[in-house]
């Protein structure tokens, strides 16, 4: 007897029971994305349309949350993630993938074709003019553009993500946490900071995920900006050598990457209904270890190129030539890995791909996590019942399940300390903590037996 | 020759048996199932239901797990056992001999002779083919009944929500779960079913299911000749061992298959764990069947020692279980009855909004902790264990109650307003 099990039941599509406040909602997002359609194609350019722009994306966005769990008890709202074709790599992901892999394509490499123009914007970008303006005088470059829209939707997705676990305060401090840094940190002071002519500054974003910090020109702006570039110059360096390596031994590498980083913040927020599509196979682990320290390799010898070369002005070390390394990186990590794929790809790979295979920054962090940290995360002793709820929404891919069932604590490099294996856990098994190295349960397997939990083998 | 061991049954108990036989010796190993080729988690039937997850993330190994283990599966029915010539025989006519057999076959849902069981869309929720089954008739539905207010009954309740279908309870007791629970955690979970807007019938039984004329189910009558109307039943009356194949082999069964503190049967070289297990003494405070995750577990990794012959009885520690019903988590250690003991005195405290609770219970003269409900709390089961182990004072327990602390950062403590209300009402032990 071969009775091979199908259980298709992701065929039977629930019918979606839109209510009206949803549906409003929804259609308010759609003008605002039809204004921006228009606006591409040139067809619009008016301060008027665009705060009806963001009036309709805000209230759309607020409404939709509402309407989908105002009348909802406090809990995980996980039903029908494997049946719903946006979350279920269906038509709908594929249509988001390729339009976000397509807006990125633009922004890295035809903004003109977005209405980026030396002289007078025209098409999506010119339709920005009216707030770049006024936030820092000059007309808005297409990375501005992307910054209003990057920080919109962290803003707005935080905020659905917040009514979603509003039962579990890890999840709303650490939401609001990244909202703030977002918004202030990585958006606004920089935008108010090239309004006043000082040095463009996001001082949340560290080398070697900033990978531009140690080049020339940047060393030479910030050194030509007086006491203020001064300033970025010794807080970039203090945060790479003494308070990143500082938290992260206190608090794991999610002090960044799910509390302040603005990746991790889209990640988190925007990406949180595609962050059951991680792989979880071994053979995508072995993927990760090879791809993120291959990336952070290519990082550190690109810096170190770069620095060479400020200090004695030769370009070539060997067979490298550091400005080729540099366009090299930029191209391939920066834009093509970061971007296209990073964020594009969402739908289909799930929402921290470039955290999880690309980052440089992860990478050093993760390498931290693992061997001077006090982070750890913690299962209750026998309670775990193998569901599979805790890996499958694991975002980084880790097979959380197959430490829980042991007993043993997960102490992984990955690990963002995002907290939802925690929240999705129907027997309360894992607990993100930070204790005193030692205090590890690094051993396995740990077997609850006479009246003992004691190491067996 | 390496010795052969055969598993019937690829449940948390036959695998469990299975990876630690492999852990501990070379010798062969074939587990076999109807159900399925590869080991699921079967308490992750209702996940899938609800679109958290699909049947491959119920499964803890990777496929590839099982050859690089040396471990076979075989997806075919076991027809007969043979004791005496050391062999099975299966549906497909093979016979499979072993030196070792170990029996870890479950448990089937229960049905208790009601006119209508039978029909279609009436069923009870244990494998995947149930699940199958469920997904087919539950389609399109806007109606369905629930009969039977254990843990099945209830995971049933809240899947059938998830799909918008009208939700019927008929639970035999007066209040939820309240043989295994005290009142107030039981009134606890009565007020969330209510909440969900399930139509809950305490005190009401199935009499009858009506039929249509394709011989699928109509409506039900209650025990109160009340008549709903629903085109699914769900019976999820308990479960039962699964060992009708094993009734004529030789090996002893009454409700389960019979077995001693090794987990062996009346065959030296034949072993039963998990649901289909029966203990002829069972351990003190437990069942003689014990239909528990854990318990599997452990039951499985105890069989595996004594077939590689590292004899070890089965000690499974103290009590301990958990459970969620809709968002609300419950965790228990030690021994909770539903009723209080004479010998015994407890402590109920709960929050305001009616959303955490906390028992704790130790006995009257010595102080003694024996046990505590958690419900909406997460509670450390190392530090409960240490607790019970170490015949702690309930002053102590009090006291330490930080210390068990298990919840997410950030969430709001209950210890101060929970020793706050204990003194008031136990102001002679606390000094």
């Amino acid at each position: 007897m071969q009775t091979d099990i199908n259980l298709s039941i992701a065929s039977h599509t629930r019918t979606s029971s839109l209510n009206i406040k949803m549906k409003i909602g929804l259609a308010l997002v759609f003008l605002s994305l039809l204004l921006l359609f228009l606006a591409l194609f040139n067809q619009i350019q008016h301060p008027a349309l665009l705060i009806i722009f963001f009036i309709a994306t805000i209230a759309g966005s607020l409404l939709y949350t509402n309407g989908l769990y105002a009348n909802t008890t406090a809990g995980i709202k996980n039903n029908g993630v494997m049946f719903k074709s946006i979350s279920n790599r269906g038509a709908i992901a594929w249509v988001l993938g390729v339009a976000l892999t397509a807006l990125y394509i633009l922004l890295y490499w035809y903004p003109e074709l977005l209405g980026l123009h030396d002289n007078a914007n025209t098409g999506l970008i010119g339709f920005f003019d009216p707030v770049s303006k006024l936030l820092n005088g000059h007309p808005a470059s297409q990375w501005f553009v992307y910054g209003v829209l990057y920080t919109l939707t962290i803003i707005l997705l935080g905020i659905k993500f917040i009514y979603k676990y509003r039962h579990n305060a890890y999840q709303v401090k650490r939401t609001i946490s990244v909202m703030f840094f977002q918004l202030i940190i990585a958006f606004l002071i920089p935008e108010i900071l090239g309004g006043l002519n000082m040095p463009y500054n996001d001082f949340k974003n560290m080398w070697p995920l900033n990978y531009y910090f140690f080049y020339d020109w940047h060393i030479d702006q910030l050194l030509g900006s007086g006491g203020f570039g001064m300033f970025v110059l010794v807080w970039g360096i203090l945060s790479v050598v003494l308070i990143s390596p500082v938290l992260t031994y206190f608090y794991g590498k999610r002090w960044y990457c799910s509390w302040v980083c603005g990746c991790g913040g889209l990640a988190e927020t925007a990406g949180d209904s595609f962050r059951h599509l991680s792989s979880k196979k071994i053979s995508a682990w072995r993927i990760e270890r090879v791809l993120i320290y291959s990336v952070l390799f290519f990082a550190a010898l690109m810096t170190g190129l770069v620095i060479y070369q400020y200090f004695t002005k030769q370009s070539q070390v060997l067979f490298l030539d550091s400005f080729k390394v540099r366009e090299w990186y930029g191209f391939y990590i920066g834009a093509a890995f970061s971007g296209v794929i990073g964020v594009g790809f969402y739908p289909i790979l799930g929402s921290r791909v470039w955290c999880r295979f690309g980052c440089p920054m992860a990478a050093i962090l993760g390498i931290q996590q693992k061997f001077f940290s006090r982070f750890r995360i913690t299962t209750n002793g026998s309670q775990c019942i193998s569901c599979g709820n805790c890996t499958t929404y694991c975002e980084m891919g880790i097979d959380v399940r197959w430490y829980a069932q042991r007993g043993q604590d997960i102490v992984r490099s990955s690990c963002v300390g995002c907290g939802v294996c925690s929240a999705v856990c129907p027997r309360g098994v894992l607990k993100l903590e930070n204790g005193p190295q030692k205090t590890k349960k690094l051993e396995g397997p740990i077997l609850y037996q006479d009246g003992q939990f004691k190491i067996v083998e | 020759m390496a010795p052969k061991v055969v598993i019937i049954g690829n449940g948390i108990s036959g695998i469990t048996c299975a990876r630690h036989i492999r852990k501990l010796s070379n010798y062969d190993i074939t587990v076999i199932s109807a159900e399925s080729k590869y080991f699921f988690s079967r308490t992750a039937l209702m996940y899938i239901y609800m679109g958290h997850m699909k049947e491959e993330h119920t499964r803890p190994y990777e496929n590839f797990f099982w050859k690089q283990n040396r471990i076979n599966l075989l997806q075919e029915r076991v027809v007969t056992i043979h004791p005496p010539e050391n062999y099975i025989l299966l549906e497909s006519g093979e016979q499979i001999r072993y030196d070792y057999l170990v029996l870890a076959t479950g448990s089937r849902s229960n049905k208790f002779g009601w006119p209508g069981q039978d029909l279609k869309g009436v069923q009870g929720l244990y494998s995947l083919q149930d699940l199958e089954t469920m997904e087919q008739y539950t389609s399109g539905i806007k109606r369905a009944t629930v009969v039977g207010g254990g843990l099945i009954g209830i995971e049933t309740v809240e899947m059938l929500l998830s799909r918008n279908i009208r939700v019927h309870f008929l639970v035999r007791e007066k209040s939820f779960w309240n043989l295994v629970m005290p009142p107030d955690e039981s009134e606890m979970i009565n007020k969330l079913i209510y909440h969900h807007q399930v139509d809950l019938r305490l005190d009401t039984e199935s009499k009858e299911i009506k039929s249509d004329e394709t011989g699928r189910v109509r409506a039900i009558i209650t025990s109160k000749e009340d008549t709903i109307d629903c085109s699914f039943v769900a019976l999820t009356v308990g479960v039962s061992p699964n060992i009708d194949f094993v009734k004529n082999s030789g090996i002893q069964t009454d409700r389960g298959i019979i077995v001693d503190d090794y987990l062996q049967t009346n065959f030296k070289n034949i072993f039963a764990i998990g649901d289909c297990a029966q203990f002829k003494t069972p351990l003190p405070g437990r069942k003689p069947i014990e239909q528990v995750w854990y318990t599997g577990k452990i039951q499985g990794e105890t069989a595996a020692r004594n077939i590689v012959g590292l004899q070890t009885a089965y000690k499974p520690g103290h009590w301990f279980n958990s459970a969620k019903f809709f968002d609300l988590e419950y965790q228990t250690y030690g021994l909770v009855a539903s009723q209080k003991d004479e010998s015994d005195d407890w402590f109920w405290w709960q929050d305001r909004k009616g959303e955490r609770g906390l028992r704790l219970v130790w006995e009257k003269n010595t102080k003694i902790f024996k046990g505590l409900n958690a419900m909406g709390i997460r509670i450390s089961h190392e530090v409960c264990n240490e607790w019970l182990h170490d015949n702690a004072t309930i002053d102590k327990v009090v006291k330490e109650l930080t210390k068990a602390n298990f919840d997410p950062e950030f969430f709001k403590g209950y210890e101060k307003e929970f020793r706050r209300s204990f003194e008031v009402t136990h102001q002679y032990i606390t000094v």
